[in-house]
């Protein structure tokens, strides 16, 4: 039969991915768990920063071990005085040593009795005389404080160090080897900091899904869009709430880092230049971390929303959710042990390999100063999110989108029976 | 029956090309069959009914011709297209299960619903509140869906529906959750949309809406359509029913009565003979029968679904009995 086409049209999907993803955005953006959303990172820090202080003040409270003088009361004068000279540049490589008792000419004194009291915060007794120490102690803490003691009797008796042999210095600023592991530790930091974020948010999309099948609008979308362009929009959706979220955090963190002038004051390793300059430089690595979180998300996400499209309940997605974040830590293993095999087919695997290609290509970013690596890694991974998103929506339409009311509601069928492929039919 | 409704179906278009047209779409659900060749064309600007018992395979097909699905077998052209996503700007839907997002304002879910069809969301918007306020929510445009009743939720969801101004519009079961007065609303709303040249098709397994609203229908049973063409047409599949009431119980009139012909007290029921009513009516007279009363009553839609149907549904579980469970 022959018939006049009607003009009409579509949304590209690229536009209907938009209205979606600008429902979503929107959506998550004015609700109340936003707050949440953004306060999350806190909390670690928070629990964190408790365990550590609490941890901190019971070490300090619980163990503070010191070091008994039992000697004659002018070698114990001699001993203190020499550890109060000493100590605060020995550091905590020795304890505060006190004074235990001060003995009359010929009294002897049982150090080790005294020890195996296993009273008080005595750690070690030192008996006899500065020209003479002895130390007692447990046998790993002899070795630890044999030298710093004799340094303390030394300098008790006013003797200088001069049966050391002196050591003639030279200093460089750098060598290969200490470049190399700087910029391997800045590969890990680089990746650990791009697991933590991906980690938080990919498991989020497990559920993106549910609301709209909960709420019976999956159908209306359908019916109206292609399903990858629902795919698409509720990932970009969370990307872009994603990046809000890591805006919100940076910003923070830096203005406070910078209000407070703590810049100068946080400890050695923590500032950025304390890190050695990555191989593509310190703009380009920042750009090609934003760039791998978008591409390691939206790759896991990709996944993680299929497998959570499939969930027949908010019950499954929790089930599915402890799998889910094994398998984000098995890639994260995979590419840090990749880190160590530079040049290695484990490297080159763990480049190629979709899912572990974002933290594999970041490291890289790191350690090489090459960028066609990353161009060619970045078309392949676009390619790759564009297969799981392919690959994830028809099988939400070919599985979840069959007919009537059974599918979602009064019959829900369960993944595994999705899996089996032992689907009930539908009107 | 309201009289007045006759009117309001659409004058008969054939000569246009139709807003759908399938041919032998089968779909099967994990090896089950669920659609087994269905049949339609449905004119441009008409309003079409799909009737069929539940689990007939009514939302199947309607979801096989919007793409939602892709048939398994057979073909589809959905206002000229084969593939009905390429026109989904002129398509509205409303399925079976209804569902709006309970965060959203009633305006901004129509304007949603019409930004995935191709509305730009300012125009939505606008539309939106002039929608509802033209039906009697405009009070509750500001208002959450999670706050609205059921039935204003259902009307939201239509006028979401209807927003970008669809040339064919899908309803799937309109009527099931409504009240009277609101399924008398939605009947003046289709009427409507046909008269402004919108083709119209919904599903239902109430007969009364499609007697009503419908020029034609296809009645859908066993995953097939046994029937499919004009509402008068699969009336006339039935006989006309006689009723006559006698002043005699017996006599030789008696002879003239069709063999299955049903006494009840004083009336006589039987189905209309071939030959007419007129050579009955003389044999009766003759035989001295005392015609009290004589009626002719035309079968009803529903008496012609229920034998159509049943008759459809009798056949798939003979053919296959496998093949006519769980739709």
């Amino acid at each position: 039969m022959s018939q006049s086409r009607i003009r009409g049209g579509r949304l590209s999907t690229i536009q209907a991915a938009f209205v979606v993803a600008r429902r979503d955005f929107v959506a998550i953006l004015l609700s109340r768990t936003f707050i949440f959303f953004l306060l999350g990172p806190l909390f670690p820090l928070i629990v964190g920063g408790l365990a550590g202080g609490i941890g901190e003040q019971v070490q300090q409270e619980a163990a503070q071990p010191e070091i008994g003088i039992a000697m004659q009361g002018v070698d114990v004068d001699r001993m203190l005085a020499a550890y109060d000279q000493l100590g605060p540049r020995i550091g905590p490589a020795i304890p505060r040593m006190v004074e235990l008792k001060r003995l009359s000419p010929g009294e002897t004194f049982d150090a080790r009795a005294v020890l195996e009291q296993a009273q008080g915060d005595m750690a070690a007794i030192v008996t006899g005389t500065p020209a003479s120490p002895e130390l007692t102690a447990t046998p790993e803490r002899l070795e630890w404080w044999r030298g710093p003691v004799s340094l303390i009797s030394a300098q008790a008796l006013q003797r200088g160090p001069t049966d050391f042999p002196p050591v003639k210095l030279a200093s460089v600023t750098t060598s290969g080897a200490k470049e190399k592991r700087g910029r391997i530790a800045t590969a890990q930091v680089g990746q650990t900091v791009l697991f933590l974020l991906i980690m938080l948010l990919a498991g989020m999309v497990l559920s993106n899904l549910v609301e709209e099948k909960a709420n019976k609008i999956i159908e209306v979308l359908a019916a109206a869009i292609p399903m990858d362009a629902v795919f698409l929009g509720k990932l970009f959706a969370m990307l872009a709430v994603s990046l809000v979220g890591i805006t919100v955090w940076a910003t923070v963190i830096g203005g406070l880092v910078g209000l407070a002038g703590m810049q100068d004051t946080l400890p050695a390793g923590m500032s950025l230049a304390d890190l050695p300059t990555p191989g593509v430089g310190w703009p380009l690595f920042f750009l090609l971390g934003v760039i791998y979180f978008a591409m390691g998300y939206l790759l896991l996400g990709s996944i993680f929303l299929s497998i959570g499209s499939m969930a027949a309940t908010v019950r499954e997605v929790q089930t599915l959710s402890m799998p889910v974040t094994m398998l984000q830590v098995l890639i994260f293993f995979f590419s840090t042990y990749a880190l160590t095999q530079t040049g290695k087919p484990m490297e080159l695997a763990a480049m190629a390999f979709p899912l572990s290609s974002p933290f594999a290509m970041l490291a890289r970013a790191a350690t090489d100063d090459a960028l066609w690596p990353h161009l060619a890694a970045l078309v392949w991974q676009a390619i790759a999110v564009a297969i799981f998103v392919k690959v994830g929506s028809a099988l939400f339409r070919k599985r979840v989108m069959k007919s009537g009311p059974q599918h979602g509601v009064k019959k829900r069928r369960s993944l595994l029976a999705i899996v089996k492929g032992r689907a009930t039919q539908a009107s | 029956m309201q009289t007045e409704l006759g009117d309001h179906r659409p004058a008969d278009n054939h000569t246009n090309p139709p807003a759908i047209e399938a041919r032998g779409l089968v779909k099967r659900f994990d090896g089950t069959l669920a659609v087994a060749g269905v049949d339609l064309t449905v004119p441009e600007g008409a309003i079409y009914g799909i009737l069929g018992p539940n689990g007939a395979g009514k939302t199947t097909t309607l979801r096989m011709l919007l793409g939602i699905i892709d048939p398994d077998e057979g073909t589809r052209r959905v206002l000229g297209h084969e593939r009905p996503h390429d026109v989904a700007r002129l398509i509205g839907y409303l399925p079976e299960e209804r569902g709006l997002y309970p965060s959203m304002k009633a305006y901004e879910a129509i304007a949603f619903m019409g930004a995935l069809r191709g509305l730009p969301l300012k125009e939505g918007r606008k539309r939106g509140r002039e929608l509802l306020e033209a039906h009697g929510l405009g009070h509750s445009a500001e208002r959450q869906i999670r706050q609205l009743s059921k039935g204003m939720a259902q009307t939201v969801q239509l006028l979401g529906t209807l927003v970008h101004k669809p040339k064919l519009v899908v309803l799937d079961e309109p009527f099931s959750g409504l009240d009277a007065l609101n399924q008398g609303k939605l009947e003046q709303m289709i009427r409507r949309l046909a008269d402004e040249g919108t083709t119209v098709i919904f599903s239902t397994h109430v007969i009364a809406h499609a007697e009503r609203l419908c020029e034609q229908i296809a009645i859908i049973a066993g995953g097939k359509v046994p029937f499919a063409g004009p509402v008068d047409e699969a009336r006339d599949r039935i006989p006309a029913q006689v009723r006559l009431e006698t002043a005699h119980a017996d006599g030789p009139w008696r002879a003239a009565l069709p063999a299955a012909a049903r006494h009840e007290g004083s009336f006589w029921y039987f189905d209309l003979p071939d030959t007419g009513i007129e050579p009955l009516l003389r044999a009766l007279i003759e035989g001295e029968a005392g015609i009290l009363s004589l009626s002719i009553e035309r079968a009803g839609l529903h008496d012609a679904f229920v034998a159509i149907a049943g008759e459809a549904a009798a056949r798939a579980l003979d053919a296959s009995p496998e093949e006519g469970e769980g739709r």
